[in-house]
């Protein structure tokens, strides 16, 4: 399944858990300090500078040459559950968005996608192969908190594969792993 | 006669191996746990492997967290240097994120203001061990932040001995698919506080397919626990657990699990 952005909602409604996607089009990088910024303008009711509405939510820090151009050398995933606290908070404020990122996000983000949104996850530590499907620096915000922490817009193509880990039903691989892994701990502390 | 440039040059070199290229133990045991995973982790491990090959023929760094450099210097007692070794080593770190080129990763603690060039207090981490004869021997071992966060040390009661494997399986299971799995453990006992940590962390430099078999036995107690690749679930949450021990005090059991995701980079070169 090909996503193109902007998002259409009835695309991002119908994909399951599971299924493999790939992305086309734009995706913005936002971690820790962009998400703490992010609502700082929320809260004073100002106009971002990038689009969040229907737009992918890339969690990246990716390294970037800056020459005449900017080039991206390596662009993977980094951990979600770091920005946790900060999501549901800006998915209240936007129409429909796709998160990518690594390693799964929490109940309260579950619950916030519902009907407005899905997760996907890019093979962590992949960041040669993402940044092999970045086909340029379309713009780049908030320079000053740095390389990684800086908003970047990058123009993809194919990129992927993004596995939907959160469905907007409010399904999580992650969750199902959890709870089996769960028990499986509890077996194993008991043997051991 | 090992000058200040062959230093400064190795440190380049090594960086630049360690991020761009996995060694072929590492390589063998990520292909071996390809071919028996299905469903997503097999499609995640597909893709980790295009990318270590793609980042090998291109020379770019694998993964966009090029970590932060930690270096294990063994250097012959017979060697005379007339530089500053740590000055050297910083400048090589400096010069490699440049070139590279490596994200900046070393902020101040609590400003959080980033030095720019990987370098600044402590940083990079060097570790010292004066050895007979006359080589020097550096070994870097950048590690990302995913990984690196999700590890612990715990000051276990010498009573406690059966609950280390235990211990070790419980970081697993809090770490889920956070430290970017399958994932290699290094595993500190005995020692101090601090040597416990050391001695996990150098644990990662071994070979990753030669376990012994209380090694094996806390890897297939982790694998049971079926986290898998990228946490999506499968049976390889782990490649390898490797143990290094150290006497300790009689009153303690020091216990450091120091985690690291399937790009288990290192490189090594010898000087003399």
């Amino acid at each position: 399944m090909l996503l193109r952005t902007p998002l259409r909602e009835e695309d991002l409604l119908k994909l399951e858990v599971g299924e493999a996607v790939y992305i086309s089009g734009e995706i913005i990088t936002a971690r820790d300090a962009a998400h703490v910024r992010i609502l700082e303008f929320f809260e004073r009711g100002e106009k971002l500078p990038f689009e969040l509405n229907r737009s992918v939510v890339y969690h990246c820090g990716p390294i970037i040459k800056k020459n005449h151009e900017f080039k991206v050398i390596s662009a993977g995933p980094t951990t979600s559950a770091r920005m946790n606290p900060m999501t549901p908070k800006i998915l209240e404020k936007v129409d429909c968005l796709a998160i990518v990122g690594k390693g799964g996000m929490s109940d309260e983000v579950i619950e916030a996608l519902k009907g407005k949104g899905v997760y996907l996850a890019y093979p962590g530590g992949a960041g040669a192969l993402a940044a092999k499907a970045i086909k340029r620096v379309k713009a780049v915000y908030w320079e000053d908190l740095g390389m990684p922490e800086a908003v970047w817009v990058f123009e993809v193509e194919n990129f992927g594969p993004c596995i939907v880990g959160i469905d907007a039903k409010g399904n999580s691989i992650y969750k199902k792993v959890e709870k089996a892994v769960e028990e499986n701990f509890r077996k194993i502390i008991s043997q051991l | 006669m090992v000058s200040r440039e062959d230093v400064v040059e190795a440190v380049k070199k090594i960086l630049l191996e360690a991020e761009t290229k996995l060694s072929d133990d590492v390589v063998e045991a990520i292909k071996r746990a390809y071919d028996e995973e299905e469903g997503y982790a097999k499609e995640i491990l597909k893709a980790i492997l295009e990318n270590v090959e793609y980042s090998s023929k291109n020379k770019i760094p694998m993964c966009q967290d090029t970590g932060i450099p930690v270096f294990f210097v063994e250097l012959g007692r017979e060697l005379c240097l007339d530089f500053n070794l740590y000055d050297a080593i910083r400048e090589g770190v400096v010069k490699a994120t440049k070139e590279i080129p490596l994200r900046p990763n070393a902020v101040h603690p609590i400003t959080r203001k980033n030095s720019g060039d990987n370098t600044g207090m402590h940083m990079p981490l060097i570790s010292v061990d004066i050895v007979e004869g006359d080589r020097m021997k550096i070994a870097v071992m950048p590690k990302g932040a995913g990984s690196e966060n999700v590890s612990a040390l715990k000051m276990l009661l010498p009573s406690q001995v059966n609950e280390i494997k235990k211990f070790v399986v419980e970081v697993v299971k809090n770490a889920g698919g956070k430290p970017c799995p399958p994932i290699f453990i290094g595993v500190g006992i005995g020692s101090t506080f601090d040597g416990a940590a050391k001695l996990a962390k150098k644990a990662l430099l071994r070979n990753v397919n030669e376990m012994n078999e209380f090694e094996l036995e806390i890897l297939n107690a982790v694998n049971e626990l079926g986290i898998g690749a990228g946490g999506l679930g499968g049976k390889y949450t782990a490649l390898a657990v490797l143990v290094e021990m150290g006497h300790c005090h009689t009153a303690s059991l020091p216990v450091a699990v120091n985690v690291q995701c399937w790009a288990n980079r290192r490189a090594w070169i010898e000087l003399r």
